[in-house]
């Protein structure tokens, strides 16, 4: 098995698994292009690994561990996207095959690169699907800004797996992680209690990409879509889980 | 209770008064928390109040006298902080400093207790004297939630009053308590030097007290103490402010929590005095982002949360509540497709109400006015009698069309408002807000636009940033505020059909629509996302809304219906006189060639412009008769309304536009409104013409 391979899976795994739901074989096969025989034989070897817990029937989800490194390429992907789209002007329907290519062969130095050069993005330019956080244990994209240190590995991983703000259904539970984008907005929702580590729940979605309104501290909160997916939620139930 | 005094009473200048017992009490707190309920409550002024974040945009005064003082009461817009950079928190933060009031009443939802006692800490930190009002009592125990406010004085250290503003219930123990605050920590304005001379300023007492050694500025009043891995620093701090003797209006200790915090406005002001101070202040917050691993003011933040946490779970009970009616109408009201049709409902709702029953009180006054008298243009015979007949037409105008259409309408408004349906609203059409460059809460300025477009243009504080305010504010002016709705009815729903007139609210909708679009690609700069609190639905109160109508209907009488006597009066005698006939005949290529209405359209048109109702009020005694289908074609009627819609802000408007945006940005809007009138006017009279 090519680590290219696996990734590619594991990438897969972590879109299908987005709404919380377990991933089916067809549905892998279908997204990778790939006999739905060789796709079975795959997730076993992945389940073996321990990246994936997987059950012929019952289909399959990514164990915490799978969890962070199909999140690592979905973010290389959805940022060399945006990359290819907006330094480059390629087209939005040409960005996804080259993205593929070239995010396996993109050093974690680099991620952080284009995620500061490109001011944070939150959503890829195609199918406006959100760019996870990093997995580095900034404190905010600021600190990111203003670090000049030579080794990332002395800044540290977080352990938490998060997931958007905007991915969580009704009635979802979990508790603040990471906000991600300029001090501005961060302070505003500081203020209005969304410190790291308070406990939320969505009360209601608004249909067409709406806003979400949290329940937060015994007090109402709508944020608009825009806000609500730069807020990162470590939540409760199987969605993540930690790693170690 | 005391009577009410006007909003424009200068603040640091003190009117003196009898006994010269004087104080100021502030009112403080979140948004939409009852702070204007009391405000009007102590001071039996007409703030305007309902179910919504932002009413109060400027801060408000009034007079009230209490056991032998005369109390000046300001009512501060509401706010989540005072650290954040929106217009209203460095307001308020700057009032708070600088004017020093005696006393701030810091109202507190008793609902939603822990939110709000973060912004009453930070109030503590400024160390002023405060009283806690805890509001809504009632809605707490609806929501299952019991406070014990014994408990919180104790832990809090600041006398609580609990109450139910809406009901007057508690607000005059709140009102002794903040007295009593306040004598205990000694009143600036009856001070020892003979209770002041007559007009002395703060600037004055301030004076006074740096002569007399060096004291601090501020009140001694309480403050908070935060966690022991903070203490130290914030403590370390302050001693470095208070040993460099700044000569700051803030308490060095609070001066020394905005530094950590990184505070722009407060770090400029005291690199101004010391650089070495904000270095240091730099350096320990360094240290506490690395003890953290978070920035230093979300610690702070953070830090605040867990200690107003802590004392609303020692003071509050929460019982578990069966769903509650406001919860099944919030269901309701944000539901995927019912919530559409709720908002749909509520304003085509707001429209039909005011048609009808406006359009049958109006038959009523109609028919007991020609009981006295029948209109009778007057083209000539003596001058006055002219003028008296033109301003008696011009009455009769006033009282059958304005007074029937505009008191049904702001009665439902304030229903609307005091409901809370206005941010469900705002929830559900935020991303369609979007495409126009705002978010959902514009939308509450938007509706409040088709009462008036004054205070809607005010209310565009809400928003963030100065270009969404004048995004908002370009499109209110766009909408049929209640003078308009009165041009549409007076021509169209009255003498072609209602559903022309329903027809010209859907295509305004339009313009606003694509006018924004347009808008979004001419000013530049970024959008903001929406954040707003979703405050429970209540059930609207009887009074407020009789009150609030009655206030917005008052200067109607009082200010407006002379110019309706008035311009009767001149239209008439221009008229009679011949002397439209240049004006109108100067601008009658727009008028007539382009826009295919009547030679007489030119001279409303200017009128309009001071109150734009008058576009049909004028016609009444120029033509001598209230029925205006005969004199004007169905097609002339729509577009005659559409162009009185579109064709330029009245002067109330525009002077509100300036005063907010500056010359420039003001003349843009009218320019743009102007543009859209002619083209637009012209292109559907064409149309309109294949359709008749």
């Amino acid at each position: 098995m090519s680590s290219k391979n696996m990734e590619e899976y594991l990438e897969t795994l972590y879109a299908l698994n987005q709404d919380g739901k377990a991933a089916s074989t067809s549905e892998i096969s279908h997204r990778l292009n790939v006999a739905p025989a060789s796709v079975t034989e795959m997730l076993q070897k992945l389940a073996d690994k321990g990246y994936v817990n997987y059950s012929p029937y019952q289909g399959a989800t990514l164990t915490p561990m799978g969890f962070k490194l199909g999140e690592k390429m979905a973010r290389k992907h959805r940022l060399l996207e945006r990359f290819l789209h907006d330094v480059l002007n390629l087209g939005k329907d040409r960005v996804h095959a080259q993205a593929c290519e070239m995010e396996h062969t993109l050093t974690d130095e680099t991620e952080r690169a284009f995620c500061n050069t490109l001011k944070q993005p939150a959503k890829c330019p195609d199918d406006g699907k959100i760019i996870p956080p990093c997995d580095l244990q900034f404190s905010s994209c600021e600190e990111c800004q203003k670090w000049h240190g030579e080794s990332l590995e002395k800044v540290g991983k977080r352990k938490a797996n998060l997931v958007s703000m905007t991915a969580l259904k009704e009635r979802e539970e979990g508790t603040v992680a990471f906000i991600r984008g300029d001090n501005k907005v961060l302070r505003r929702l500081l203020d209005v209690g969304l410190t790291p580590g308070t406990r939320i729940s969505v009360t209601r979605v608004a249909p067409l990409k709406g806003p979400v309104e949290i329940a937060v501290r015994g007090s109402r909160i709508a944020l608009g879509e825009e806000i609500a997916a730069n807020v990162f939620i470590e939540a409760a139930g199987k969605r993540g889980g930690r790693v170690g | 209770m005391a009577s009410f005094s006007s909003c424009h009473t200068t603040t640091g200048k003190k009117v003196k008064s009898g006994n010269g017992k004087r104080l100021t009490i502030a009112l403080a707190g979140n948004a939409n928390v009852g702070k204007s309920v009391i405000f009007n409550q102590l001071t039996g002024s007409s703030q305007i109040i309902g179910n919504w974040p932002g009413k109060t945009v400027e801060r408000a005064e009034g007079m009230l006298t209490f056991d032998g003082y005369d109390i000046t009461v300001v009512d501060l817009p509401g706010i989540y902080s005072l650290s954040t950079f929106s217009i209203e928190e460095l307001v308020t933060r700057q009032y708070i400093a600088t004017e020093k009031p005696d006393v701030i009443i810091n109202i507190v939802d008793a609902s939603v207790l822990e939110r709000n006692l973060f912004f009453t800490l930070q109030l503590m930190e400024l160390e002023v004297p405060m009283v806690i009002g805890l509001n809504q009592i009632d809605t707490a125990r609806s929501k299952g939630i019991t406070v014990d406010y014994q408990r919180l004085e104790d832990s809090l250290g600041v006398p609580v009053v609990p109450t139910v503003a809406i009901k007057g219930e508690g607000i005059k123990e709140l009102i002794k308590r903040a007295v009593e605050t306040a004598e205990q920590n000694g009143t600036p304005e009856v001070d020892e030097e003979g209770a002041g001379e007559a007009g002395a300023e703060r600037g004055q007492y301030r004076h006074r007290q740096r002569q007399g050694g060096r004291q601090h500025r501020y009140r001694r009043g309480q403050t908070t103490r935060f966690g022991d891995n903070l203490e130290p620093t914030i403590d370390k701090l302050a001693q470095a402010i208070e040993a460099d003797q700044l000569d700051l209006e803030y308490p060095p200790r609070w001066v020394a929590i905005k530094l950590l915090e990184d505070d722009p406005d407060i770090t400029a002001v005291v690199r101004a005095k010391s650089e070495r101070l904000v270095f240091l202040a730099a350096t320990l917050g360094k240290e506490i982002e690395a003890l953290h691993d978070e920035p230093s003011f979300a610690v702070l933040a953070a830090e605040r949360y867990s200690l107003a946490g802590a004392a609303a779970g020692e003071a509050q009970n929460q019982e578990k509540v069966r769903v509650t009616l406001s919860d099944r109408l919030d269901r309701l009201a944000t539901h995927k497709i019912f919530g559409y049709v709720t908002a749909a409902a509520v304003l085509v709702g707001l429209l039909l109400w005011t048609f009808t029953v406006g359009n049958y009180l109006s038959g009523l006054l109609s028919n007991l006015f020609s009981f006295f008298a029948t209109l009778d243009p007057k083209m000539s015979g003596s001058i006055p009698s002219i003028l008296w007949n033109g301003a008696f037409a011009g009455l009769v105008a006033g009282v059958t069309l304005v007074i029937p259409y505009v008191i049904p309408f702001y009665l439902v408004m304030a229903m609307i408002e005091d409901s809370g349906v206005l941010t469900r609203v705002a929830f559900m059409f935020d991303n369609f807000m979007h495409k126009i460059g705002l978010h959902g809460k514009a939308i509450i300025p938007l509706i409040l636009g088709y009462g008036c477009n004054v205070p809607a243009i005010y209310t565009c504080r809400v928003m963030g940033t100065t270009r969404e305010r004048l995004l908002a504010a370009l499109a209110i002016t766009f909408v049929p505020c209640t003078a308009r709705t009165i041009v549409i009815l007076g021509l169209v729903a009255a003498f072609v059909n209602i559903q022309w007139a329903l027809a010209l609210y859907a295509i305004d909708l339009v313009i606003i629509f694509l006018l924004g679009r347009i808008a979004l690609k001419v000013v530049p700069g970024k959008s903001t996302g929406l954040i707003m609190e979703m405050h429970p639905f209540r059930v609207p109160s009887l009074p407020v809304i009789v009150r609030q109508t009655w206030a917005r209907t008052k200067p109607l009488i009082l200010m407006v219906f002379p110019i309706y006597v008035a311009g009767g009066a001149i239209v008439q005698g221009l008229y009679a006189s011949g002397w439209l006939d240049p004006i109108n005949n100067a601008i009658s290529f727009l008028t007539v060639g382009w826009l295919g209405l009547p030679v007489i359209a030119g001279v409303l048109l200017i009128f309009g412009l001071i109150r734009k109702e008058l576009i049909v009020l004028a016609l009444v005694p120029i033509l001598g008769t209230g029925n205006l289908g005969l004199f004007l074609t169905p097609v002339q009627l729509i577009s005659l309304a559409l162009i009185g819609i579109l064709y330029f802000p009245c002067i109330a408007t525009l002077t509100t536009l300036v005063k907010e945006f500056g010359w420039k940005p003001a003349l843009a809007i009218s320019a743009a409104n102007l543009i859209s009138a002619v083209f637009l006017g012209g292109v559907i009279a064409r149309m309109l013409a294949l359709v008749f």
